[in-house]
């Protein structure tokens, strides 16, 4: 990641010379609440770490408002933030229906979006702010992340196949642009797929380590997008369940499982230039650098499975549940011998040396949305996976999972869609989805 | 609506019941001979000083002519200060009123009816308001006019209902409910800057506080569709909601009514869309939601078209946006409509609720930037 940066290094701002940290973020990333969690010394140890280059910048840049003081993450780049980012602990994901039919006006919003999202993702508020401004009309922003860091907001947007074409409809001239890759996620079997929680032309993925945060960009966009866009569907995600740092212990799921430990790592440039990230020969040149997103919404039957043997379901995994070794091996991170497990084993299904290496870059949320009225959690996984091709990356992989999976006894698929995210946005004068609309 | 709304309203209440009390007493700061002397014929309307200072002000009105008189005195956006009717002709009737500085006109209207003959005074004295633009003082006198239109309009439909509960009528009330409600929605930022004649007339169950009676529509409406009966209590509230109606008839023109509260007015009537209509809480009984949805836009509508001179110049690109959001959220209710009325809302689906939601929002996110866009 630390090349597609260059121009932000050559020219020093808070925003880059953040994002240039990558490579020291292999060491550890410096989350805001690493940071508070460290005694003192730690803190004088974080700081250096972090690289002089940003430390640097921050210190005499006295015009930035207090708010901004937490790690920022770049919001330019070659690839948008927020996909190889180091995985921040808390996420807001929202599906929009466009509403409108003017192309033109479609443009202008994403225009506006892009604005604001440059400005939340560096600790600043929406427009003239949240307390300033006519007092006869409401604040240009929300208020409520009014003194919060950064906390290393990524927002991250996508484009559904809806979008390109919608009941036979081409909507906004783009159906010549839909990628042969965005196709429409086939029915796996068991999947019990509520519409209102499914599909959606526009994603907008917020992680950050603040949950406010999060929901505050969220809130702020679809506020910007009234009349414009609707939101369809939104999803709160409290707790990741990926890592993309190799040498951090994988969090666990909530059936208190490490799964996912061999995810792509932000710093593996070659793994995700053949894995993650489309490319120009793809075919959609408007996507080089971007990538296919799934999200799925994966309900757990928590209860059940909490009367399951603890035998059983390490069977299921195919991991001990204490250290999430792979099934005979004493370590995490350890190679999993695929034939020690159950042939119906969860790993052992979603390897790569299962799905012909197949590789995804995954970035899931577990969630809670209280309970379901008959007294069980409504709760799970919110799976997102990056990939270069879901044709070759979560298709295959989930019609494996789907047909066999031990796991599928306790879980069901009740939400789905696929985005197209593009390319990073590369500067001030640039935009979300500006390649799509405009040509290269 | 608001707390903060409502304690506004109450000090005006208030301020204007004080004016009224002073009005009646014989403590005066002003000598008889300085009093204003207008004086009326059927066609003229003499005004002895067009300038005064601020205070206490007499004025000491005869009516020459030989029709019944009135007179008012007229803050800008045509609130009433004061006022007095039906002075015979050949009498002489004192009037006094509390003034503050600033501009007012003073009115004779023989035969009590239209505009009346005005005369502009100008009121002397120190913390006089900042004059607006005169085209907004014009909104908000033909907002007012609308608004009393509409009342004087809903009084006879008011009076349909009431008749039929008070006759034990159930499906000849049940008719006539939603069309009783519709003026008394589409200006109801006005009722409701009274304070106290909304919670006699419109509130519902759940929003009743500990030890209040619940009186007004909702609880007509519960009876005529849920228990069925009209029981003779009904009929009494039925009686009380006609008077506490034409009470809020008569009030009208002494709102305190300004640019900024039309445009928020009109922001808030789509919240009242946002949080009542749009989950069928508000005629929850009924399912007449939709009537009063078409209500609240309408006099969203009207606010919205009597400020855009002001506001397409201020900000085009936010007058266009409404124009366009006002028809779409038009044509979308035109798609429920059946005959004088709307489908019933419970017959109304939850995608299309989430359409009509979708609607109204892309409505009111612009509309809250109105008062904006007409104090710049």
């Amino acid at each position: 990641m630390s090349d597609e940066n260059t121009t932000e290094a050559a020219a020093p701002q808070q925003d880059g010379a953040d994002r240039d940290t990558t490579a020291e973020r292999a060491r550890g990333p410096v989350s805001r609440r690493a940071v508070i969690g460290w005694t003192g010394a730690g803190i004088a140890l974080g700081a250096a770490a972090a690289g002089g280059a940003a430390a640097a910048v921050r210190t005499g840049n006295d015009v930035q408002p207090a708010g901004s003081a937490g790690n920022v993450i770049a919001f330019h780049g070659t690839n948008q933030a927020g996909i190889t980012t180091p995985v921040q602990d808390r996420l807001h994901f929202a599906a929009f229906d466009v509403k409108t039919d003017d192309r033109a006006e479609l443009v202008a919003l994403l225009k506006e979006w892009t604005a604001a999202a440059a400005a939340m993702t560096a600790g600043k508020p929406v427009g003239a702010g949240a307390v300033r401004g006519l007092p006869e009309a409401p604040p240009d922003d929300t208020g409520e992340a009014l003194g919060l860091p950064s906390s290393r907001l990524t927002i991250t947007v996508g484009f559904g196949p809806t979008l390109f074409e919608k009941d036979g409809k081409d909507r906004f001239g783009l159906k010549a642009q839909r990628p042969t890759a965005l196709v429409d996620l086939p029915a796996f079997p068991h999947d019990n797929l509520d519409a209102t929680r499914s599909g959606g032309d526009i994603c907008v993925q917020a992680c950050a380590d603040d949950p406010q945060v999060a929901v505050h960009a969220i809130r702020n966009l679809a506020r910007i997008g009234f009349g414009k866009v609707a939101v369809r569907w939104s999803q709160l995600g409290f707790g990741k369940t990926s890592s993309t740092t190799p040498d951090e212990q994988t969090p666990r799921n909530l059936m208190g499982f490490k799964d996912g430990t061999h995810n792509v790592a932000g710093s593996d440039r070659a793994t995700q230039d053949e894995h993650v990230w489309a490319a120009a020969k793809d075919g959609a040149a408007w996507m080089t650098g971007g990538s296919y997103l799934v999200a799925r919404r994966i309900r757990m039957h928590i209860e059940t499975w909490d009367r399951t043997p603890l035998k059983e379901q390490e069977d299921i995994f195919g991991r001990n549940k204490g250290e999430g070794a792979p099934a005979g091996k004493q370590r995490e991170h350890d190679t999993p011998n695929l034939k020690a497990m159950l042939p119906t084993a969860h790993v052992r299904l979603a390897h790569p040396d299962s799905n012909s290496g197949v590789t995804i870059l995954r970035r899931g949320y577990s969630f809670t949305d209280g309970t379901d009225g008959l007294g069980r959690l409504d709760a799970g996984l919110f799976f997102l996976a990056y990939q270069r091709d879901v044709r070759s990356g979560f298709i295959p992989v989930q019609k494996r999972l789907a047909a066999t999976d031990a796991l599928n006894e306790y879980i069901q698929h009740v939400g789905s869609a696929h985005f197209a995210c593009p390319p990073g946005v590369r500067d001030s004068a640039d935009w979300w989805g500006r390649g799509l609309f405009e040509g290269k | 609506m608001s707390a903060a709304r409502l304690s506004v309203v109450t000090a005006v209440a208030v301020v204007a019941a004080l004016a009224a009390v002073s009005g009646c007493s014989e403590k005066t700061d002003a000598k008889a001979s300085d009093a204003i002397q207008v004086t009326a014929t059927d066609d003229s309307c003499k005004v002895s000083k067009t300038s005064f200072p601020a205070g206490h002000v007499k004025f000491a009105f005869e009516n020459k002519g030989s029709k019944v008189n009135e007179l008012y005195v007229y803050a800008p956006g045509d609130k009433i200060v004061t006022e007095r009717e039906n002075i015979g002709p050949g009498t002489k009737a004192d009037i006094s009123a509390e003034l503050k500085a600033g501009d007012y006109e003073v009115t004779c209207k023989p035969g009590m009816k239209g505009d009346g003959l005005r005369t502009k005074v100008s009121v002397t004295g120190a913390g006089a308001p900042k004059k607006n633009d005169p085209r907004l003082d014009t909104a908000v006198a033909e907002y007012r006019k609308w608004a009393q239109s509409e009342a004087d309009a809903t009084i006879p439909k008011v009076k349909v209902f009431t008749d039929a509960v008070i006759k034990g009528d159930i499906e000849g009330a049940k008719a006539a409910f939603a069309p009783s409600r519709t003026g008394w929605e589409s200006t109801e930022p006005i009722a409701e800057s009274f304070g106290d004649i909304d919670p006699k007339t419109d509130t519902r169950e759940d929003g009743l506080e500990p030890g209040q009676k619940w009186t007004g529509w909702h609880k007509l409406e519960k009876s005529l569709w849920a228990t069925k009966a009209i029981s003779a209590e009904d009929k009494t509230l039925a009686a009380q909601l006609l008077t506490d109606l034409t009470g809020w008839q008569k009030r009208v023109g002494t709102a305190e009514i300004t640019p900024t509260s039309m445009a928020n007015g009109a922001k808030e009537l789509l919240d009242e869309v946002a949080t009542g209509k749009i989950t069928g809480e508000e005629d929850r009984y009924s399912h007449t939601d939709l009537s009063d949805f078409k209500g609240n836009v309408d006099g969203a509508q009207k606010a919205y078209e009597l400020l855009k001179p002001v506001a397409s110049q201020n900000n085009p690109e936010l007058a266009k946006e409404l124009d366009k959001q006002f028809t779409a959220i038009n044509t979308l209710l035109a798609k429920y409509r059946t005959g004088d009325t709307f489908v019933s809302y419970d017959t109304v689906n939850a995608a299309q609720r989430k359409e009509l939601s979708d609607g109204v929002n892309a409505l009111a996110e612009p509309l809250s930037k109105l008062a904006a866009a007409v104090a710049k």
